[in-house]
């Protein structure tokens, strides 16, 4: 499956998260890195939705639809600070 | 501490479609009437849904091709085996309702506060959201020096064509026709590559806004080929898409 970016979960962050997320800092868990959720390579039908760090290529995000109900797994992301 | 911002929610609303414009044989435009619309910004999208009638709901996300305060507007590329694209491009008729939600992103965005000069780089249909931004441009009276790099198949998949062939005002578009070159065809025919952004982009002193839109394979090879010319990466806004993910 091809790789995009973060700027294609912008409608899908927004829905979640209630404010604009693509512009929001995250910080790998893995490596370290510090990138906006734009930068980061996402797998839209994974199965789920997967946000992956472009350094190091760790999980950072997951999101899967369970009958309608978004269920996020951040626990690749050390922080994730939304832009002022 | 955080300002008290009221934050808008994300809901799904019908936009009437007020006009469809044919821009090349696979590509139309899709002009909305949305009742609700809190304004955008150049390079902003916006999600698409369509349901079915046993209730299967596709979404994609768009670009969004009007610059802010004109009426919104996508463009979209028919996908032979696409969802979403075959229903935007061929069934939808003016005065049909559509489901939207937006504006969305805040990434992939320009607006002359951003300052330039504004380099946009275009693969196919990429170049929806640099046509928002350098409408944008226009419409705001802005006096940067833009340039566009616009990769296509052939002249006839040039999106926009009239309107880009009749850009005038600071900005400069150059052509490049990957698979096919009309008679007499003296601009540049091949993929973008090293040596053409060398030649296309403004060294990197002059302190660029660089935005990269197009699929994947495309963006990487420029996005990095401009890091080596020397651009910060920070001034390097990339988005990509994929053959099913939209746009």
């Amino acid at each position: 499956m091809e790789a995009l970016d973060g700027n294609a979960i912008g409608g899908l962050m927004l829905e979640i998260f209630g404010v604009e997320m693509t512009t929001a800092t995250g910080v790998c868990a893995g490596c370290g890195a510090v990138a906006v959720l734009a930068q980061t390579v996402v797998y839209l039908e994974a199965p789920g939705t997967v946000a992956r760090c472009r350094s190091c290529d760790a999980v950072l995000m997951v999101v899967v639809d369970v009958r309608g109900t978004k269920c996020v797994d951040l626990g690749g992301l050390a922080s994730l600070e939304p832009a002022a | 501490m955080a300002r008290a911002a009221v934050q808008r929610r994300l809901t799904w609303q019908v936009a009437t479609v007020d006009e469809l414009v044919d821009e090349t044989a696979r590509v139309k435009t899709i002009v909305l009437d949305v009742p609700d619309w809190p304004g955008h910004r150049a390079g902003q999208h916006l999600d698409i849904r369509l349901t079915a009638e046993d209730g299967y709901r596709a979404e994609r996300e768009y670009s969004i091709a009007a610059a802010p305060g004109e009426r919104v507007a996508i463009t979209v590329e028919r996908l032979e085996d696409g969802e979403v694209s075959p229903y935007l491009t061929e069934e939808l008729r003016e005065g049909d309702g559509l489901e939207l939600r937006g504006p969305i992103g805040g990434h992939f965005v320009w607006g002359p506060e951003n300052g330039g000069p504004l380099l946009l780089i275009a693969g196919g249909s990429g170049v929806v959201p640099l046509r928002a931004m350098l409408r944008h441009r226009k419409r705001t009276g802005n006096d940067l020096p833009a340039r566009l790099l616009y990769s296509s198949r052939s002249l006839d998949d040039v999106i926009y064509r009239d309107e880009l062939d009749a850009a005038s005002d600071g900005i400069e578009v150059i052509y490049t026709l990957t698979r096919e070159q009309p008679p007499g065809w003296t601009g540049h025919a091949r993929r973008v590559d090293a040596d053409l952004l060398n030649e296309v982009a403004w060294p990197s002193d002059e302190n660029a806004r660089a935005f990269v839109c197009g699929p994947t394979s495309f963006v990487e090879t420029v996005a990095d080929g401009l890091v080596e010319l020397g651009y910060p990466p920070a001034r390097v806004k990339t988005e990509r898409f994929g053959a099913t993910g939209g746009k």
